[in-house]
């Protein structure tokens, strides 16, 4: 498949003035055309930093390393006028929370064409005319009239909808999707789902879905990226990290699901919190809350190795597993 | 369960709700100038609660479950119907008897962090109901705070610290200690898990069934997650626009549900496990405005095996042979017109 994106020792410390925090760690990621990616993990362990780094959007007090390339081209240390081809044009973003994103004042219409002009060079009658099948693109009934809307006279699901047409915009080759759905009530989210699911099918676009909901990233993506503290600590393809997760905290997550079916048993938690980035643990950052924590755990940082040929976990033990 | 509903009432329940409901005016949009109108958050609502039980109760944004809680702890007056409480009705909130009553009757909010006060530590927090009541001296208030701490799995050095020491999961723990420092007999959780990591859920989850088991509790639970919602009740009500749906066992309703609506939010649940997933009922369209409730069934414009008496005639609740209660004229088969064109 070909490489759309690529990330190699991505790395983010933010400055807080009298000291600086690592809070991304090094991450490896490759994205192929057309391929729908899942990242998942709980607050703090770098799903998003990763693209908000990658995509420039962390603002001064945050210094990032590592390279991103975006089919060949580098997007980490470029000057703004490159980024801004890029952003929106060919990676387009879209957000937990619409409302806040959309611009209150504006009407939709105005909105879907500001973006429009930027990244298409439309206008006028020719910008209101796309807007409007893009309104309809993305499930919008009696588009013509939604386009005099402001954001507060639509619902949070249509708000997103209208958040989805504004990133089709561009006609870019990849959305990453941090979220999409969390501020949606679960009938909505079904339908979100479904309508980007749809997009990726008929586009051939490529998606980043960022979600702490393993059961989303889980019905829409073909890969899944599983992090913890600012690491990723298990690659793999959708079905087979479900079918035989190889790291413990991966093995935690899913065991502390409750089921649908089935008996009802006691949810096996995962003990203990995630750590802060500035209090990190030696070694392993999940030594101190895994079961099967050993004392070489705390030692070192343990590598992403492959254990099948596309399947990889950062554990001690599954290093050891495969050497011996 | 199926055997609750059924048992003729011996023991008489800890919590009694009858046709329970509560309307607010409001405007139209349109600011100033909107129309008056009158919004029906919760319309008709009854159900009983046992000691030691959970109810939980499901539903979308402005189903009027939350509206539900605050009726039951009296915080907010009905506009008709009745909430008896341990036997006796509910006081108007404010009154030394409802004071009284709300000791027995606790809740628990979605976020933790907005329930403690940032300036005090956590432990002060923990006794402050005991000092509101005028309950024991200060060292009798310590000690049993102390022991609070040491039921919600935190140990005695949490007892200091402020509410930014502490992450999310111990934050709810805090929360809920002190919700039972007063023995209560009925705790109301309004989403208590939403907020927090999946990590942290499962422990929450946990502790809850385990402080249930110890201080012998009766939960109203509320929640938009079905997966939690199987594993902490014993029975379950599916809410749309303040009315129940449909109500009964957990696993009847995630596994055959009865109402179109149920069926939608079960079939909506996103499932890790390929195996298990099932064929996907997308729902067209939003939940109406409560303003703008349909006639008839109000979900009948959402949904999709209505018919022409639907539109029509507003189904009532009532049983199905399995013991669990629907309010849907197709579940019933008494739909007797073709289904509308969807």
């Amino acid at each position: 498949m070909e490489t759309l994106v690529s990330i190699r020792g991505l790395t983010v410390d933010f400055d807080l003035g009298h000291r600086v925090v690592r809070v991304l760690h090094g991450v490896d990621l490759t994205i192929g055309k057309g391929q729908a990616i899942g990242l998942v993990g709980e607050s703090g362990s770098g799903k998003s930093v990763t693209w908000l780094a990658a995509l420039g959007l962390l603002g001064p007090r945050a210094h990032v390393g590592g390279s991103v390339q975006l089919s060949g081209e580098p997007l980490l240390g470029v000057p703004a006028a490159r980024l801004e081809a890029v952003r929106g044009r060919r990676v387009a973003m879209i957000f937990q929370d619409p409302a806040s994103a959309l611009n209150p004042v504006h009407r939709i219409g105005r909105q879907i064409g500001e973006a429009l002009r930027l990244h298409r060079g439309l206008d006028g009658a020719a910008a209101r005319a796309e807007a409007k099948r893009l309104l309809e693109r993305v499930g919008i009934a009696d588009a013509r009239r939604r386009l005099d809307d402001y954001p507060h006279q639509l619902s949070g699901g249509t708000n997103q909808r209208v958040m989805i047409a504004m990133a089709l915009a561009g006609e870019p080759d990849m959305l990453v999707a941090d979220e999409p759905t969390t501020a949606l009530d679960a009938t909505i989210q079904a339908q979100i789902l479904d309508l980007l699911r749809e997009l990726r099918r008929d586009g051939g676009m490529s998606m980043v879905l960022i979600s702490h909901d393993l059961g989303v990233v889980a019905e829409n993506s073909d890969r899944i990226a599983v992090m913890y503290a600012g690491r990723i600590v298990e690659e793999a393809p959708t079905a087979e990290l479900f079918a035989a997760p190889r790291h413990p905290y991966t093995t935690g997550l899913l065991a502390a699901l409750p089921d649908l079916d089935g008996p009802r048993r006691r949810l096996v938690a995962i003990p203990g919190t995630v750590p802060e980035p500035a209090r990190l643990p030696p070694g392993c950052a999940f030594a101190p809350r895994c079961p099967q924590a050993i004392a070489a755990c705390t030692t070192g940082v343990p590598p992403l190795v492959h254990v099948a040929t596309d399947h990889r976990a950062a554990c001690i033990r599954v290093q050891t597993a495969m050497a011996a | 369960m199926t055997e609750t509903l059924r048992r003729p009432v011996s023991d008489r329940p800890l919590l009694e709700v009858r046709d329970l409901a509560r309307s607010f005016q409001v405007r139209r949009a349109g600011g100033w100038f909107g129309k008056a109108a009158t919004l029906h958050a919760v319309d008709g609502v009854s159900f009983d609660l046992r000691p030691g039980r959970t109810l939980g109760l499901v539903g979308e944004s402005g189903c009027g479950k939350t509206t539900t809680a605050r009726l039951v702890l009296g915080v907010l007056s009905p506009t008709g119907g009745e909430v008896r409480f341990e036997g006796e009705p509910v006081p108007a909130p404010g009154t030394a008897a409802w004071r009284a009553m709300r000791r027995r009757m606790q809740m628990v909010y979605q976020d933790p962090l907005g329930a403690l006060d940032r300036r005090i530590p956590v432990g002060i927090q923990v006794m402050e109901p005991l000092a509101i009541h005028g309950i024991g001296a200060r060292a009798e208030r310590h000690a049993r705070a102390m022991e609070l701490l040491d039921a919600v799995g935190l140990g005695p050095s949490f007892f200091a610290r402020y509410p930014h020491e502490l992450s999310g999961g111990q934050r709810q723990r805090i929360v809920l200690a002190r919700a039972l420092i007063l023995d209560p007999s009925l705790l109301v959780c309004d989403e208590p898990i939403s907020a927090l990591d999946v990590s942290i859920q499962a422990q929450v989850i946990n502790l809850l069934l385990d402080l249930q088991a110890k201080f012998d509790l009766a939960f109203l639970f509320i929640s938009h997650d079905l997966k939690v919602v199987r594993q902490i009740c014993h029975e379950v009500a599916v809410m749309y626009l303040g009315r129940v749906v449909e109500q009964g066992d957990p696993d009847q309703l995630l596994i055959d549900p009865a109402h179109p609506y149920t069926q939608a939010l079960v079939s909506a649940i996103p499932v890790a496990a390929a195996a298990r997933r099932r064929p996907r009922l997308i729902l067209k369209g939003d939940p109406p405005n409560p303003v703008d409730r349909p006639a008839g069934c109000a979900f009948h414009p959402r949904c999709p095996a209505a018919t022409a008496r639907c539109v029509v005639d507003t189904p009532v609740l009532k049983p199905m042979p399995d013991g669990r209660i629907v309010a849907c004229h197709v579940a019933h088969g008494e739909a007797d017109s073709p289904r509308l064109a969807a």
